[in-house]
C-alpha cells in the first residue's frame, strides 16, 4: 500500500487532486453543508410555529405533542420513517450527483487544455512521464477520485443530518436510537455506493473520452467544439429525416449518440434506459430499487454498456496521442 | 545574405569539436510545418561537458530545433540525445534532460511545497535537499502559489527544481526573457556556480547574446533552418579577427577580403575577417577579437532584407 502511495503515479493522481481540490472537494462540501442547513432552519421553523400555535396543534394532532406522537408510533409509522431517510439519503445523493457532473465535466474539458492554454504543459512535460500515464491520471481523477469524494462527503453529510434530527429528538426525550440509527445501515450504505462508483466509471467512459479529445486536441474553445457537435448532428439528422431522406432514428441519435458523447458522467445515468425498459417506478416508493445491486449487474448486460466503453477507450487513446503529439507552434 | 558572408557560411558550416561524448547529435534534420520550413538539413553536435549558444533571428529554427531535441514535435532527419530517439523514448530521456521553456511556464496553481513534492515523486534523479538548499537562499515560502509571484521568483523555483535534479543535459529556451537585470545575472551566475560541471552539456538560446556570451563554450549560429557557423569560442577567438582601420588603408582593408565592414568614429571602419593572416592584419590597425554580437551580425546579414 505504501508503496503504491509512493509510486509516480500516484503523485499524477494528487496532483489532479490539488489542482481540482475546489470543484471535487470543496463544492461537495458546500453543496452538503447548504442541505444541512437548509435541515437546520427547517427545524428551528418547525419549532417556532409550535411554539406559536401551543396548544391547538396538539389538539387537531390527536397527540399531547411530538413526544406522544413519536413514542407511540406503530410500526408503520416506523417504516414511513425509513423511508423518509432514504429520501434524505437520495436528496443527498442527488444533489451532490448534480455538483459531480458540472465538476467532472467541465474538468474534463479542461484538463489536456488548460495548461497548454498557459504553457505549463512545458513544466509537465519536462518531466518524465509518459503521456498514456498524464492522460489516465485525468481519467482516473474524474471516474474515480472525484466520485469517491462525492461519496464520502455524501455519508457524511447524511450521517450529520441523523445526527441533527437525533439532537432534535433528544431534546423532546425521545430516544433517537431506536427510531433513527437501529433503521439506517451505513456500512451496507457505503458498500452500495463504492460499488456504483464503479458502475459508473464504465458507464462514463464515452464522455470521458469524448471531452478529453477535444480538450487536447483544439486550439480554443474545447467546449464549443464537444458540445456543439454533437448537437448540430442531432439536428441535421433529425432534419435529414424530415425530408425523408434515410436517417438514424432520431431518438436512438440523441439518446446513444449525443447523450452518450456528453452525459455518461452523470451519476447513475445507466438507470435510465435500464429502468425504461423495465417500467421501475421513479415517483413511487422503489427510488432506491432503480440503483439496487440486480439493476447495477442488468446494467452490465446492456449492449450500450460495453459498447460505449469500447468506444470511450478508443477516444482516450486518441486523446493521447493528440496530447502527445500535438504541436503549439 | 551578402556574397562574403555565404561563401562564409558554406566553408565554415562543420561541427564544433565536441567533448569526450556526444550528447547531442543531428544529421540533415529537417522540419516541415504547412506553410513554412523551420528547419532545413541542420547538420550539428554538442559534446558533453560544453555550454552552447544557439543563436539565430526570430524564425530561424531555434525553437523548433530545441522541440525536437525534447520530443515535443516529429521530424525529418536523424537526431539522437544521448543516444536516444527523442520521439520514440522520450519519458526515458526526460530523465536525463531537463529544460526551462520560457519564463513562467510553472502552473499559476502550483504551491511551492507541492511542486517539490510532486517533482520528488515522479523524478528519480531529484535531489530533494538540494532543492531546498537552493530554495532557502531565495525568499520564497513553502505555501506560496505560483500565481502570487513576480516573474523573476517563478524563475527562481524553477531554477531550484531544475538544478537539483542530476540531469545530463539541460535545455534553456528564452528563460530570462522579461527578468530585470538581477534575476538575468544571479540567473546564470547560480547556474555556473552551482550547477555546471563537466558531466552537464548546457544548450541556450537567447536574444541577449551579450548577457551569455561570456558563460558560453561553443556557438551554434542558425540561419533559414541551417545552420550557419559551429564553432568553440577558442576556435572563434582564433579564426575571426576585427580591425579598427584608418580610413587610409581602407582600401588595403578591403582586398584582403573581410565579410564585414561597418563605420566607425573618426572616419575609421571595422573590418571584420575570417581566417586572415594575423601578420598582415596588424599592419592595418588595431586586431582584437570581435563579440558574438558582432559576428552574429556580419553572418545573419541580409537576413530581414
Amino acid at each position: 500500500m505504501n508503496a503504491i502511495a509512493k509510486s509516480p503515479f500516484a503523485w499524477l493522481l494528487k496532483r489532479e487532486y490539488w489542482e481540482s481540490r475546489r470543484g471535487f472537494l470543496w463544492a461537495q462540501v458546500t453543496a452538503a453543508g447548504v442541505i444541512l442547513a437548509i435541515t437546520i432552519l427547517g427545524i428551528i421553523a418547525g419549532e417556532v410555529f409550535r411554539a406559536r400555535m401551543g396548544v391547538n396543534m396538539s389538539v387537531h394532532m390527536g397527540a399531547a405533542n411530538l413526544n406522544e406522537m413519536l413514542r407511540s408510533a406503530s410500526a408503520h409509522d416506523i417504516n414511513a420513517l425509513v423511508k423518509g431517510l432514504d429520501m434524505t439519503l437520495l436528496l443527498f445523493g442527488f444533489i451532490s450527483s448534480v455538483v459531480l457532473f458540472f465538476v467532472v465535466f467541465f474538468y474534463l474539458l479542461g484538463a489536456l487544455y488548460d495548461d497548454r492554454r498557459d504553457r505549463s504543459i512545458l513544466f509537465w512535460k519536462s518531466l518524465p512521464i509518459s503521456d498514456t500515464a498524464t492522460v489516465v491520471s485525468k481519467v482516473i481523477a474524474a471516474v474515480i477520485i472525484a466520485p469517491l469524494i462525492a461519496v464520502v462527503v455524501t455519508l457524511a453529510g447524511y450521517i450529520g443530518a441523523q445526527i441533527i434530527v437525533s439532537l432534535w429528538f433528544l431534546a423532546h426525550g425521545v430516544n433517537p436510537f431506536g427510531l433513527l440509527w437501529a433503521h439506517s445501515e451505513p456500512f451496507s450504505l457505503w458498500l452500495h455506493l463504492l460499488v456504483m462508483v464503479v458502475v459508473n466509471a464504465v458507464w462514463a467512459l464515452p464522455t470521458v473520452g469524448w471531452l478529453l479529445v477535444w480538450s487536447a486536441a483544439v486550439r480554443s474553445k474545447p467546449f464549443l467544439w464537444a458540445v456543439v457537435i454533437p448537437i448540430v448532428a442531432g439536428v441535421l439528422n433529425f432534419w435529414v429525416g424530415l425530408l425523408g431522406l434515410p436517417n438514424v432514428d432520431s431518438r436512438f441519435f440523441w439518446g446513444n449518440l449525443v447523450g452518450r458523447a456528453l452525459l455518461s458522467v452523470i451519476p447513475a445515468s445507466w438507470v435510465a434506459p435500464d429502468a425504461l425498459s423495465h417500467g421501475v417506478d421513479f415517483v413511487g416508493s422503489d427510488q432506491l430499487a432503480a440503483i439496487s445491486y440486480s439493476s447495477m449487474a442488468h446494467a452490465f448486460a446492456l449492449p450500450q454498456m460495453w459498447i460505449g466503453a469500447i468506444v470511450g477507450i478508443a477516444l482516450i487513446a486518441a486523446a493521447i496521442w493528440f496530447r502527445r503529439w500535438r504541436d503549439e507552434a | 545574405m551578402n556574397v562574403a558572408a555565404e561563401a562564409f557560411a558554406e566553408r565554415h558550416a562543420t561541427p564544433p569539436a565536441a567533448g569526450s561524448e556526444t550528447v547531442v547529435h543531428a544529421r540533415a534534420l529537417t522540419k516541415r510545418y504547412k506553410n513554412a520550413v523551420a528547419l532545413d538539413g541542420a547538420d550539428f553536435e554538442v559534446g558533453s561537458g560544453r555550454i552552447v549558444g544557439l543563436i539565430g533571428p526570430n524564425g530561424a529554427g531555434k525553437t523548433t530545433a530545441l522541440k525536437a531535441i525534447l520530443g515535443l514535435t516529429d521530424f525529418e532527419g536523424e537526431l539522437s540525445v544521448l543516444g536516444m530517439d527523442p520521439r520514440r523514448e522520450r519519458p526515458q530521456l526526460m530523465r536525463e534532460v531537463c529544460f526551462i521553456a520560457d519564463v513562467a511556464t510553472l502552473p499559476r496553481w502550483i504551491r511551492v511545497h507541492e511542486a517539490i513534492d510532486f517533482v520528488a515523486g515522479v523524478h528519480p534523479r531529484f535531489d530533494r535537499a538540494k532543492c531546498e538548499r537552493f530554495l532557502a537562499r531565495t525568499k520564497l515560502q513553502a505555501n506560496q502559489k505560483v500565481r502570487e509571484m513576480s516573474k523573476g521568483m517563478i524563475v527562481q523555483l524553477h531554477l531550484a527544481i531544475v538544478m537539483a535534479i542530476d540531469a545530463r543535459l539541460l535545455v534553456l529556451d528564452e528563460p530570462t526573457l522579461g527578468l530585470d537585470i538581477l534575476y538575468r545575472k544571479q540567473f546564470y551566475q547560480s547556474l555556473l556556480e552551482d550547477y555546471f560541471d563537466e558531466n552537464k552539456t548546457i544548450l541556450i538560446t537567447t536574444h541577449q547574446v551579450e548577457e551569455v556570451e561570456h558563460i558560453l563554450t561553443d556557438l551554434l549560429f542558425i540561419r533559414d533552418g541551417k545552420v550557419a557557423l559551429g564553432t568553440t569560442m577558442d576556435e572563434m577567438g582564433a579564426r575571426f579577427a576585427e580591425v579598427l582601420v584608418n580610413a587610409d588603408k581602407v582600401e588595403a582593408a578591403r582586398a584582403l577580403k573581410p565579410i564585414d565592414e561597418r563605420g566607425a568614429v573618426f572616419g575609421k571602419s571595422v573590418f571584420l575577417y575570417d581566417s586572415a593572416d594575423p601578420e598582415q592584419l596588424a599592419q592595418l590597425g588595431e586586431v582584437k577579437r570581435p563579440s558574438v554580437s558582432d559576428l552574429f551580425v556580419a553572418i545573419m546579414k541580409g537576413t530581414y532584407a
